[in-house]
């Protein structure tokens, strides 16, 4: 008998589908989970009008009447519109994503869902009066 | 044998935490000062009393780790959304570079405007 054939395993290759660029285009979901994530560059920009603003303080009255005008510009009062819409998104979605992040237990029992997004809720409130109280008693 | 230490689970906690507080501390202060002072709808205050309150050191403080951690939170979502989003993973490093070290740049100056940029009231 001639030498046995040397088999080697079947193997055949992964399909592996290419992801199109536009794939978050497919559903309603999937889109409202990239504008959730995009919130995040309307975060980075309040940070930059926020150093500007600081920076208009440091430098004296007079720069900081101009900023406040500047302010008023359409331009920059529609992008801070936008960026108002987006960060209300990026909190309200953040905070009731928290009761899957944060797992509280007191002994056994999981403390409801519910109670974690509602102190969520109200520390944003108590935050938000603590601000409004400091800026506008002057 | 130990596993490789990941720098990941910090820069997430960097983007946790920049999310609660841009969360909280954003909504008043883009209305305030984006909209309702600017538009009128509120007085705003005089420049002597933002001054009084933003150059505090418990402001200073508050408004550094705003800056801060909010700019990390934009620099790590923002590069995941690239790397799903538009699946450029490939660009790693470029993307890696822009992100981080944008946040760097822009929280340097935050600390230079909040140390020296006020003048102690």
């Amino acid at each position: 008998m001639s030498k046995p054939p040397l088999y080697t395993e079947y193997h055949p290759r992964w399909i592996r589908p290419r992801m199109s660029t536009y794939w978050w285009l497919g559903r309603v979901s999937y889109l409202a989970f990239i504008v959730r994530e995009l919130s995040s560059i309307f975060v980075a920009w309040f940070v930059v009008y926020l150093l500007m603003l600081i920076r208009a303080i440091g430098q004296g009255d007079v720069r900081y009447q101009e900023f406040l005008a500047w302010s008023a510009r359409p331009i920059v009062l529609a992008l801070n519109l936008v960026s108002l819409l987006f960060i209300v998104f990026h909190a309200i979605t953040w905070f009731n994503l928290a009761p899957k992040a944060m797992v509280v237990r007191i002994g056994r029992t999981r403390v409801p869902g519910m109670l974690i997004a509602a102190s969520n809720y109200v520390a944003w409130v108590v935050v938000s009066a603590v601000v409004a109280w400091l800026l506008l008693s002057g | 044998m130990m596993a490789k230490r990941s720098i990941e689970p910090f820069l997430w906690l960097l983007f946790s935490a920049g999310g609660v507080l841009s969360a909280l501390l954003m909504p008043s202060l883009v209305f305030l000062f984006g909209l309702a002072f600017p538009l009128g709808w509120l007085p705003p205050p005089t420049h002597q009393h933002i001054l009084a309150v933003v150059g505090h050191p418990l402001a200073r403080i508050v408004l550094f780790s705003l800056c801060l951690l909010s700019l990390f939170h934009w620099a790590h979502r923002f590069r995941y959304t690239l790397y799903d989003g538009l699946q450029i993973k490939h660009l790693n490093e470029v993307i890696v570079t822009i992100c981080y070290g944008g946040a760097i740049v822009a929280s340097l100056a935050a600390a230079y405007l909040l140390s020296f940029g006020i003048a102690n009231p």
